[in-house]
């Protein structure tokens, strides 16, 4: 379980980042907390010639405050943002969810950015990315875009993210006090990547009430419904958990070790039901 | 000597007393010395290619590029180690009719598992080890694989060894008064139930690891051992490697772990000593996670059909179980892998008087890891079995399981006593084991909370286990069988110059305290301070002659014979002390490393200047004294097969019926493991086995898929408890010595492990009672609970 050989480089600027993505040849990757990157070269799944090392980047590292969004570099770790005053403040979801992504060794590590690189369908940071309404600031040599996170998670570890860019920061709207949000999940142990979750979060855009639901580790993306979303916002229909579990019953369910899809479909529900009572009180 | 073992007034009184560790500040400052810590000159890392098929022939292997690559020493293949060890077979005589199929460290024209190690690269690090082993390309064949037991056992399967007329390995029967003649009866109850017990392992924090050098000039082969039975693999490796057994040498320092896994015969290993033989330099192989998970032992792997009768005032009439097990492709050498299925016959029940009992077991080939003794071998699923079946009748004839467990132990003063399938048990406490648990948990208070919890929609579950735990083994455990494994363990204890200790034992230290009850049986019986005592496990070259530690029994037979060899030295030095002091032998003492007459206790002089006078200044010593500062003692179980203990636990559970989770509110577990030697290390190593337990019942299992592709072999996948899921862990002890030794210990060291998933599994069916569900399949995994609550079915 030793990874091949690669070279290695360590950028001190996004720039100087960016070139040697864009200019290195064969099969070039970013490293962030590496809680994902390096076991995947341990086990040898990933098989870099290069690895491009964001650590020294520390233009990537910072969470700031405006008027209507809190900004947060990529290379911000996750025992960060539960430490932000700013996040703490601005996106309680974060507080109520940090805590059950892995452990604290590995919140140490591991970045905002990685998470969202990496796409994997259990983990809860791109969940909570596209129920906060985040949009991700990529960065390449020729040039800077803005996605939706709703448009960035494409599948199983698949993205919009394309060859030479970077993500540089994310943009999470704030959520005023009155909001609302709630998460739960069920993992088999504590750390553990989940069976099934969702992250909810109940606001006023603008003048309009929105209601956003995304499940995480049922499915090869995070998943949201707009049908079970209008179902949720609509005053309580008397059958409304009927409806809910019909809506439940239209999404695609992915087994995994730990539970196949019919397992993941009547967890959907609980995990859900859960998080609502959460939210009431 | 000075008054009974565990008068904890006398000074030096160590047995029965917490003493800290002497090792852990060592341990813990990082100072261990493993056998990936070793670094030897000229040292080279092996790695080896492993069946991606559970069932292929080995058509082609190129290592052309492989070959080519900078830093590469040396490529092996079967072929290469043919001249250089004979096969080995995992068969024991006394297992009658038990066959396996010869074995070679490589897989030869057919590997028969995924994970078989088939070609050996060895290189100046493990990296380009593992890149030489990306490069070469073995052309395999698939063959049509039997992955499931009962398959196995089919007309048409395919046989795994085609010189047998079938997959099954071996088969025992049981029959002991009459069961047939029960069923139909009447005045009995008959429960039926299907166990199913999953594969897991025992993940060791220090994984499988050898470091072999081999010298040439005196043909000395010299082996750096992570395991648990230094002489049995001195005797396997010299007969297989063709050395006298005196020129090899296993040297095991300190161990992370092994609970059963290392005390086997790998291919890896062997092939390691072989290379380093041939190579003439040292060769060090660690098995990294994905490898451990497909070619350590794994364990349990049991389907057992079980049926209960018991009359109306809850007396069990008969008992019948038919154990099936799928042991890999081969029978681990040299301890067999039926002794698993042996223990399941020969335990299940074994807590209760039961006169008709019937049990038969099947070991079947089939094309997955191979399976052996891992920590609590059979008794997880023994225990499971009977206590599952007792308690389900008990709620049939409504009654309560305490209850009926009352009305069918053998009582305290029934023995010896000789259980249906002829276990020979002496000196166990079952009811006062029983009695201590319940008022230990508060039975009856707990019983009333959980009624109060259902009415508040909480399901809760109460479920116990009593329990017999096999321990300090004698010949007839292995050694009958012809296995080059010994019983007997023997101690050595010096004085030296300044008046210290030194003790070197052939049990061995894995991480559980050996070395510190060998220190303080030697520092209480000779009378020194336990600082004064230095102790010696692990090495074959400086350790007398035994078995090591497995089985329960390092504490029960290794520490009897530290204890023998302790009074000896005592009583030589005090007639040495005599002469020099012109004192009766028996008027003098040893106390706190100083000779002090007995009336009085004046002190007389220390066991330093005794020792200079001896050592340098012999010439003051009558010229017929020639004194012996040694004394070597061995010692093995005689009276019985086997020294059984006994233990009560008891589960705590909370089932949510909504997610299938369960929730350990609360352990308890009482155990009589003899005399206790240090409460704090038994206390810890019943709690260590209730987590492996925890494991085995909630969480581990290795995953196969159809064609036998291991699917979770990682840490990531492969669940073990962490400290988050462990419960706290309830502890009291009954003290009922083994007449068959002073010490009076038997061992400790498995049974959490062996009751806790039956308690477990009694628990959880207890809370899903009232939703007339129950699960009988390890682990119960919230799927597998959801399942059987009628969820997620089609
Ligand atoms: C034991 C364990 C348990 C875990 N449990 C959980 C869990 O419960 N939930 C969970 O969500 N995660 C879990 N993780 C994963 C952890 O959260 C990872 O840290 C995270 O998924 C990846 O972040 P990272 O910073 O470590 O990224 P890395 O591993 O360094 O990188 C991941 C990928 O993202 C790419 N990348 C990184 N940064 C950028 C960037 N700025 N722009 C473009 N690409 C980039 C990398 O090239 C790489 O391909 C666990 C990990 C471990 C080891």
């Amino acid at each position: 379980m030793k990874a091949s050989d690669f070279s290695y480089e360590n950028p001190n600027s996004l720039n100087a980042a960016l070139a040697l993505l864009a200019n290195q040849d064969g099969d070039v990757q970013l490293l962030a907390g590496g809680q994902s990157l390096m076991p995947m070269m341990n086990f040898r799944l990933a098989a870099p010639d290069t690895l491009v090392d964001l650590n020294g980047v520390k233009e990537l590292q910072f969470i700031q405050e405006t008027e209507t969004s809190i900004e947060i570099g990529a290379m911000t770790r996750y025992v960060q943002l539960e430490q932000s005053p700013l996040v703490t403040q601005h996106i309680p979801l974060f507080a109520k969810a940090l805590p059950h992504i892995a452990h604290s060794a590995i919140r140490n590590r591991g970045t905002i950015g990685g998470s969202a690189a990496l796409a994997d369908p259990a983990a809860e940071m791109p969940a909570l990315l596209i129920a906060l309404g985040a949009t991700l600031n990529l960065q390449s040599l020729t040039g800077q875009r803005s996605v939706l996170a709703d448009d960035f998670f494409l599948g199983l570890y698949e993205t919009t993210l394309a060859d030479g860019e970077i993500i540089e920061s994310i943009s999470i709207p704030k959520l005023a006090s009155t909001d609302r949000t709630g998460f739960y999940e069920l993992a088999r142990r504590h750390g553990d990547y989940a069976m099934a979750g969702v992250a909810v979060v109940d606001r006023v855009v603008g003048d309009l009430a929105s209601l956003r639901v995304v499940f995480f580790a049922i499915s090869d993306r995070p998943v949201r419904d707009q049908k079970m979303e209008d179902l949720l916002q609509r005053p309580s229909a008397n059958d409304e958990q009927q409806h809910l579990k019909e809506a439940i019953g239209q999404l695609e369910f992915h087994g995994d070790l730990n539970a196949d899809a019919a397992t993941k479909q009547h967890l959907a529900g609980v995990v859900l039901n859960r998080a609502l009572k959460e939210m009431e009180t | 000597m000075s008054g009974p073992l565990t008068n904890l007034d006398r000074p030096n009184s160590y047995i029965g007393r917490t003493v800290p560790r002497p090792d852990a500040k060592r341990l813990l400052q990082g100072r261990g010395q493993y056998v990936d810590d070793l670094q030897l000159p000229r040292m080279v890392h092996a790695a080896f290619v492993r069946s991606p098929h559970a069932h292929a022939r080995v058509k082609e292997i190129d290592t052309t590029a492989a070959t080519s690559l900078p830093g590469v020493v040396a490529i092996y293949t079967a072929k290469d180690f043919v001249d250089h060890v004979t096969p080995y077979v995992g068969v024991l005589t006394h297992l009658q009719g038990l066959r396996s199929a010869p074995q070679m460290p490589l897989a030869t024209d057919v590997v028969r598992w995924q994970g078989e190690p088939v070609v050996m690269v060895v290189a100046h690090n493990r990296a380009i080890a593992e890149d030489a082993c990306g490069l070469i390309e073995i052309d395999f064949e698939p063959l049509a694989e039997v992955c499931d037991a009962a398959a196995a056992l089919k007309d048409d399967a395919t046989i795994i060894h085609p010189e047998f007329d079938s997959n099954l390995a071996w088969e025992r029967l049981v029959d002991s008064g009459d069961v047939e003649a029960i069923w139909d009866r009447d005045d009995v109850t008959v429960i039926e139930r299907d166990f199913t017990f999953g594969r897991h392992t025992g993940v060791t924090l220090e994984s499988r690891a050898s470091l072999v050098e081999f010298n040439p000039a005196d043909e000395t082969l010299t082996y750096h051992y992570s395991g648990q039975a230094p002489h049995m693999m001195q005797a396997v490796l010299a007969k297989h490697l063709d050395l006298p057994e005196e020129n090899v040498r296993l040297v095991a320092r300190d161990v992370g772990g092994s609970f059963g896994i290392k005390i086997h015969t790998y291919g890896d290993d062997v092939a390691t000593a072989i290379a380093a033989r041939l190579l003439r330099r040292p060769v060090k192989f660690v098995a990294d996670r994905m490898e451990s998970f497909v070619s350590d032992i794994h364990a349990r792997d049991h389907t057992v059909h079980g049926r209960i009768a018991v009359d109306s005032s809850g007396v069990i009439a008969a008992m019948e179980i038919d154990d099936l097990t799928g042991i890999g492709p081969f029978s681990m050498y040299p301890r067999t892998s039926a002794i698993e299925c042996n223990q399941i016959l020969n335990l299940t029940g074994a807590p209760y008087q039961i006169e008709n009992y019937r049990a038969r077991g099947r070991v079947v080939f089939q094309n997955k890891n191979m399976m052996c003794q891992y920590r609590a071998v059979g008794h997880p699923v023994a225990m499971a079995v009977a206590d599952g079946l007792l308690e389900a009748a008990a709620h049939e004839i409504n009654m309560d399981v305490v209850a009926i467990r009352r009305k069918n132990l053998i009582a305290d003063t029934a023995y010896p006593a000789t259980s249906a399938a002829g276990m020979k048990f002496d000196d166990l406490s079952h009811q006062r084991a029983l009695e201590k648990l319940v008022s230990m948990m508060d039975y009856d208070g707990l019983r009333q909370s959980q009624e109060e919890a259902r009415e508040r929609g909480v399901y809760r579950g109460i479920g116990l286990v009593s329990m017999v735990e096999v321990t300090n083994p004698s010949p007839m455990f292995y050694g009958v069988g012809g296995a080059s494994i010994s019983a007997q363990d023997g101690a050595t204890v010096r004085l030296d110059a300044a008046g210290a200790l030194h003790v070197s034992s052939s049990i061995t230290e894995q991480g559980q305290g050996t070395n510190t009850i060998i220190a303080q049986i030697a520092a209480d019986r000779f009378g020194v301070d336990i600082d004064r005592v230095k102790v010696t496990t692990g090495d074959t070259a400086t350790t007398p002659y035994g078995g090591g530690t497995w089985a329960s029994r390092g504490a029960g037979i290794g520490g009897e014979a530290v204890l023998l060899a302790a009074q000896a030295l005592r009583q030589q030095v005090l007639e040495i002390a005599g002469t020099i002091l012109q004192a009766a032998p028996d008027s003098l003492d040893i106390n706190n490393g100083q000779i002090v007459d007995v009336e009085g206790a004046a002190t007389r002089m220390s066991l330093g200047e005794l020792g200079r006078i001896v050592y340098y200044r012999g010439n003051e010593l009558p010229n017929d004294m020639m004194p012996e500062m040694i004394a070597t003692r061995h010692y093995r179980v005689t009276d019985f097969p086997f020294v059984f203990t006994n233990g009560a636990m008891a589960a705590h559970v909370e089932v949510d019926p909504e997610t299938g989770f369960v929730k350990i509110l609360d352990f308890w577990a009482v155990e009589d493991c003899g005399r206790v030697i240090n409460p704090k290390l038994v206390d810890e190593q019943i709690r260590g086995g209730v987590i492996q337990g925890i494991g085995g019942a909630l969480y581990e299992e290795c995953l196969y898929s159809d064609d036998g592709q291991m699917l979770n072999a990682s840490m990531a996948d492969y669940l073990v408890p962490m400290a988050a899921e462990m419960p706290d862990i309830h502890i009291a002890h009954i003290e009922t010595p083994t007449k068959t030794s002073t010490l009076g210990a038997k061992g400790a060291g498995e049974a959490g492990t062996g009751g806790a998933p039956a308690a477990l599994m009694n628990a959880v069916n207890d809370a899903l009672r009232p939703l007339d569900a129950s699960i009988y399949q390890m682990p119960m995994t919230p799927q597998r609970i959801l399942r059987v609550l009628g969820i997620g079915k089609d």
